[in-house]
């Protein structure tokens, strides 16, 4: 009887040990297949060109395949929409943490858990239809689909992430840290920014990287509106993402192309890692701060 | 003196007065952009949606447009991811906060989930269809397991939020009383924990109501009706993916902003379903 149970324990202990081991495995998989198969192509094209170069013609008579513009494109996209998207994502938060009032700020917190939550076809639907024409119109440009509309779009889908993980870290700042500062005499706004922004640095921190590794992530949206000519990215010029020439070509490709996509994702992933990396750097620092 | 003091605050004022105004301004935009979405979409979408549109298939004999195909393979998708994350998110969480004594494996397992979460969807089709479409073909199926792996690291770490919440006076009374690990944690913990598992199960659903990069390649485009088994053995396109295909290669907007204000009104309801679901567990929890 005894020894029965004690097998089951020992059966049940090692099935939920290699439930936990799935999610490595997963990650172990995910990396190497990306490593294995994107280097074939990247031994053969050589490095150098592959990430140097500037010209993108994979189905050509004579082939070439320079990422260049794609990795600029993706660096100069999401440096744009932190920049549009950052300080309003910031500002919002300070007002949501702590400057609002409780029910406004509950509402508030709604509208942007629904901005999460629309899908990135949806925005990449009205990105098109309102945002594409409005630029062609206002800036007088042949076509409005290009790096503009795509910062723009981003700016948008980075907003959510950055709102609410600046909310939790600033929410987190001890209230003693505040009261002193009032009781010093500073005024309520003076403490928001002089205080307890500071004190909640890490968190915000991590809340940008957060917001780089989903614009840099984003392909649905971005192929929507940007327009995906592999040119060297230019404001009004269609552009394509390192995400979006995955997925621009990878239904009909084959060969050396087929395997060039593959190493893409490859310096997608390089990128994502890197984003990562900072944004557990950062949320570590905010647990020990 | 007076005079400097007087300036100083004047100064000080007027800083206030402009961080004061940039954190309405922003706040402004932010709820300005998504309520302006939201009815824009709506707007649009709501009169394109008929009964004809939403009970039926696409045909090319009556030149009709349906999406009754992709609103049912949105449904087996889903139904069949949440099959495949349900019981190995929850059990790896189970394994992290009941099993492990090794605080290194707890680590490694819990930085991996985060790595997990970070990598985009594009990267998850890739690899998706060559490992899960190369075995099982293009199918709703390949989608599913892709979308199960994606949302692995919500599933569980909600559920290990709620697991830390079981009072560990539980575990010890159960204990006490000479019940095993395994006795313990299918009477005690895990019904302690439904809540957890459950919202982190809406979660995942609003998330994969929205995925579309990560199923192009591994579910495909095809617009046929099908039952369950055979919709997930076969090719199709989920809501996501037909807006996709109506919007950018067919140029059919009607039908897009349609299917928009479908999608639309699903997140709406995950949204308002997980706080109503949350609110519903705290007080029960509370009381």
């Amino acid at each position: 009887m005894k020894k029965k149970t004690q097998l089951i324990e020992t059966v049940v202990h090692g099935l939920f040990l290699c439930l936990g081991l799935i999610t490595v495995a997963c990650v172990l998989l995910i990396t190497v297949y990306l490593i294995v198969s994107g280097l074939l192509a990247i031994k053969e094209i050589g490095l150098k060109e592959f990430i140097l170069g500037t010209k993108w013609a994979s189905t050509a008579a004579e082939p070439s395949f320079g990422i260049l513009p794609f990795i600029l494109t993706s660096i100069y996209g999401t440096a744009g929409a932190m920049l549009i998207g950052l300080p309003v994502g910031f500002f919002t938060a300070v007002y949501l943490a702590k400057a609002a009032p409780a029910a406004v700020k509950k509402v508030i917190i709604n509208l942007v858990s629904l901005l999460a939550g629309i899908p990135s076809v949806v925005y990449g639907l009205v990105g098109m239809l309102v945002l594409v024409p409005g630029i062609r119109t206002f800036f007088g440009v042949p076509d409005g689909a290009g790096l503009l509309a795509a910062i723009i779009v981003l700016s948008v889908m980075i907003l959510p992430s950055v709102i609410n993980v600046s909310v939790t870290a600033l929410e987190a700042v001890p209230k003693e840290y505040e009261d002193a500062s009032l009781a010093l005499g500073a005024t309520p706004t003076e403490t928001y920014f002089r205080v307890s922004v500071p004190a909640a640095k890490s968190g915000i921190a991590a809340a940008v990287a957060l917001g780089v590794g989903r614009g840099i992530g984003e392909a649905m949206a971005v192929m929507m509106v940007a327009g995906n000519a592999a040119d060297m990215p230019s404001l009004f010029a269609s552009v394509r993402f390192l995400t979006t020439a995955v997925a621009a070509e990878m239904a009909y490709s084959g060969g050396l192309q087929r395997q060039a996509l593959f190493s893409i994702a490859l310096v997608l992933f390089f990128f994502i890692m890197l984003s990562n990396a900072a944004l557990n750097f950062f949320l570590k620092g905010s647990k020990r701060g | 003196m007076n005079l400097e003091k007087r300036r100083v605050w004047g100064r000080r004022q007027a800083v206030a007065a402009l961080l004061r105004g940039a954190m309405l301004l922003a706040t402004a935009c932010t709820c300005s952009l998504a309520v302006f979405i939201v009815f824009y979409v709506l707007a649009k979408g709501l009169p394109d949606i008929t009964w004809g549109l939403v009970s039926t298939a696409p045909s090319h004999i009556k030149r009709t447009i349906g999406i009754l195909p992709d609103i049912l393979n949105t449904v087996y998708i889903i139904v069949a991811a949440v099959t495949a994350v349900l019981p190995i998110g929850a059990g790896a969480a189970v394994y992290l906060t009941e099993y492990a004594g090794n605080k290194k494996t707890v680590e490694v397992i819990e930085y991996v989930a985060e790595t997990l979460a970070g990598i985009p969807s594009v990267i998850y089709g890739l690899v998706g269809m060559l490992v899960f479409s190369g075995t099982f073909g293009t199918s709703l199926l390949a989608g599913a397991l892709t979308l199960a792996v994606m949302n692995l690291p919500t599933v569980m770490r909600t559920t290990q939020e709620s697991l830390k919440t079981v009072p560990q006076s539980y575990r010890e009374g159960a204990f006490g009383l000479g019940a095993g690990k395994w006795r313990v944690i299918r009477t005690v913990v895990l019904p302690g924990c439904s809540d957890g598992i459950i919202t982190g199960c809406i979660l995942a659903v609003g998330r994969m109501l929205g995925e579309s990069a990560a199923l192009l390649f591994t579910a495909g485009f095809a617009h046929v009706l099908n039952g369950f088994f055979d919709g997930l053995a076969g090719s199709g396109a989920t809501l996501t993916v037909a807006l996709y295909v109506y919007a950018k290669e067919r140029g059919d907007f009607e039908t897009a902003f349609a299917i928009a204000a479908i999608l639309m009104g699903l997140t709406l309801s995950v949204n308002i379903l997980s706080s109503a679901v949350g609110t519903f567990f705290k007080a029960r929890r509370e009381a």
